[in-house]
């Protein structure tokens, strides 16, 4: 491994370069804008936990005793809402990627740091607008916005949301703007497409997606209010138009929406896998390629969440089939992670704890997809808790394990305060437990027959309020597991550790600059000469079948 | 990169088209095609409208290869929404329950 020469720590950082509110909300560098969205999205987390707290409440008996059915479909929409648009999709590309892509790939900055700026007013916009509606009287359509409901029948403040998350959607493809364009054009000399690390493959292959998909939802959403506003058609059968259509066009994006939110989670544990194994990953091309092979394919299953909608049983057949085919990129990753944690040096540190634990969660998501993608077995399970347990695997187990992994991983390059690890491996603990209590038991309620989006149940069914008990029971020790990072992370920036520009002693670009680094992130253009994991010495390469590694370059 | 120059000349005449263009729709509007061609008419006039405004006002006819990959990118994965789309709707009679 070469030693790049750390500079010296120089007399200002991007933290204390410049002060007042002005030089935040006017900031070009990435790495404030990072912090602000970063502010901003965990304020979203908060309120939409805030919507999950209370489900989970209304449902801890059979009866309908905390709120009415008409404001529990505004709750479970809400936390929807605010979850999937203000909070996952953006969280790991707006905050650590916006961070760290210029850092890993040797530049200052984004190509577009202005535009990376409006990106965050856009953000803020949307926001404001749909907490607006949310405060106004709040929306019941369920965060999908399904016709006719949405278009004709719903009291609530459909079009308000919609412009919300209209809004909204121009950040998200401004942002995947900038990540291509800046990962296409400003990498440092010698950095090379293979040598990139996987975290800038993986956000490389969601903006693909946030490109090509958003455009779509803002469409339709549009297309939504349109049919609310003037009755145009498109969506009610006795206009000439097809309520299917709409859901045709809202998973078009939505399904590789879920690609959006843990694409750039697989980047994070990728690199959380191989640094603290202090391994190169195992099979790096097929890894990078996977996260491309997972962008093309999730734009071809979108119609699995139509088997029961009156599609098609031919077309539900091809969609099925190619929804099975997203299960072997999923599994590449999954199977090279283990790979590379084979003869590994493997370190427990707090990341790691997360990086581990995405990849237990991920794979009982990912499989469980399989049933649903499985046209026989969705018809027993679709609208159910099944679908529920499934999917906050993929997107709590999977992308926000994987964020507070990548949050810890890079807290000391982001403030230049360690954390404290103890609390951080405890909370990291209690996390995993109070999760899989949250929602394994849900699995179990679906398949009983549990359908989801109803705040009742027969109380003469004993055995699903014991499973719904639980699964109260673990969020709120999910919820407290939450709270302890928040705490001893905001303590850390005052009272933690001074860190070192490299405190996990790893190769990456990132880190061979000081903590917190400059606000031009190296004071020299690096030189990149060697892979992006190089840990082995050359005489310790490995030999894996027909794959030899490559060699090193000379120094 | 160097910048082309277009003359003022090509974007009056691609004006002066989509103008037309749109006069078309509208005059299309008011006779009633027989089956599916009503849509197929409008929809004909907007492609090549849209056509034009990419070709000229956003510059990809004087542009690399890179960004003509991004726009075959655009329009195949548009084919890709259409084709599987259609394939519930095409598809959709086809199965008689016993």
């Amino acid at each position: 491994m070469e030693e790049f020469e750390i500079p010296k720590q120089p007399g200002s950082n991007y933290l204390n370069a410049e002060y007042g509110l002005k030089s935040w909300l006017l900031t070009k560098d990435h790495k404030r804008i990072a912090l602000l969205y970063l502010g901003a999205i965990s304020f979203f987390f908060f309120i939409g936990s805030l919507y999950a707290m209370a489900i989970r409440l209304e449902l801890l008996t059979p009866q309908g005793d905390l709120m009415q059915s008409s404001t529990y479909n505004k709750t479970f929409t809400q936390h929807g809402i605010i979850m999937v648009f203000f909070f996952l999709i953006p969280s790991i590309p707006a905050t650590l990627g916006n961070f760290l892509i210029p850092m890993m790939i040797g530049a200052k900055d984004l190509a577009f740091p202005r535009i990376n700026l409006l990106s965050w007013y856009i953000y803020m916009i949307g926001g404001v607008i749909t907490i607006y509606a949310l405060l106004a009287g709040g929306v019941d359509t369920g965060w999908t916005f399904y016709v006719p409901y949405s278009t004709t029948f719903s009291n609530s403040y459909v079009i308000a949301t919609g412009l919300g998350i209209f809004i909204n959607g121009f950040s998200s493809i401004l942002t995947g703007l900038n990540f291509i364009v800046t990962i296409h054009t400003m990498r440092a000399p010698g950095m090379t497409w293979f040598r990139m690390p996987l975290f800038v493959w993986a956000h490389y292959a969601t903006s693909l997606i946030m490109i090509l998909g958003t455009p779509v939802v803002a469409i339709t959403i549009l297309l939504v209010a349109l049919e609310r506003l003037a009755h145009i058609g498109i969506f009610d059968p006795a206009a000439g138009g097809d309520p299917v259509l709409f859901q045709h066009l809202f998973w078009f994006y939505s399904h590789p929406a879920v690609y959006i939110m843990v694409l750039p989670a697989m980047g994070v544990v990728s690199e959380l896998i191989a640094n603290f194994s202090r391994k190169n990953i195992f099979g790096y091309k097929f890894v990078a390629f996977s996260s491309l092979a997972i962008a093309v394919l999730g734009f071809l299953v979108w119609g699995h969440h139509l088997f029961v909608a009156s599609q098609s049983v031919y077309a539900g057949m091809i969609f099925s089939f190619l929804s099975f085919t997203v299960a072997i990129p999923s599994a590449i990753k999954v199977f090279n992670w283990t790979a590379t944690l084979y003869k590994g040096s493997i370190s427990y540190d707090t990341p790691m704890l997360y990086g581990l634990g995405f990849i237990g969660l991920f794979t009982i998501g990912g499989l469980t997809g399989m049933f649903l993608a499985s046209l026989a077995t969705d018809v027993h399970l679709s609208d159910t808790y099944f679908v529920v347990a499934h999917f906050h695997y993929i997107m709590v187990g999977g992308t926000l394990l994987a964020y507070l992994g990548g949050l810890h991983y890079w807290w000391p390059k982001i403030s230049g305060r360690m954390y404290p690890e103890g609390w951080g491996r405890f909370s990291a603990l209690i996390v995993f437990v109070g999760f899989n209590l949250t929602f394994s038991p849900q699995f179990l309620l679906g398949y009983m027959g549990m359908p989801r989006r109803y705040h009742t149940y027969p109380a003469e069914l004993v055995s699903w309020q014991v499973l719904h008990v639980l699964s109260t029971a673990g969020a709120s020790i999910l919820g407290v597991g939450l709270m302890i990072p928040l705490v001893y992370l905001a303590w850390s920036l005052r009272y933690g550790r001074i860190a070192e520009a490299n405190p996990w002693h790893l190769p990456g670009l990132e880190w061979q600059t000081a903590s917190p680094p400059p606000t031009e992130n190296f004071l020299t253009t690096p030189i990149v000469t060697h892979e992006a994991y190089e840990f082995a010495p050359p005489e310790h390469k490995e030999v894996v079948g027909k794959f030899e590694r490559q060699q090193p370059a000379e120094t | 990169m160097s910048e082309h120059i277009v003359q003022p000349r090509v974007y009056l005449m691609i004006f002066l088209a989509l103008m037309a263009g749109t006069g078309l729709t509208v005059v299309a509007a008011f006779y009633d095609f027989p089956g599916p061609l009503n849509a197929v008419v409008a929809l004909t006039i907007a492609v090549i409208k849209a056509t034009l405004v990419v070709l000229y006002f956003m510059h990809v006819r004087y542009s690399g290869r890179l960004i003509w990959l991004v726009i075959g990118s655009a329009i195949f994965w548009l084919a890709i929404m259409f084709a599987l789309t259609i394939s519930d709707y095409w598809t959709r009679t086809w199965f008689v329950p016993m």
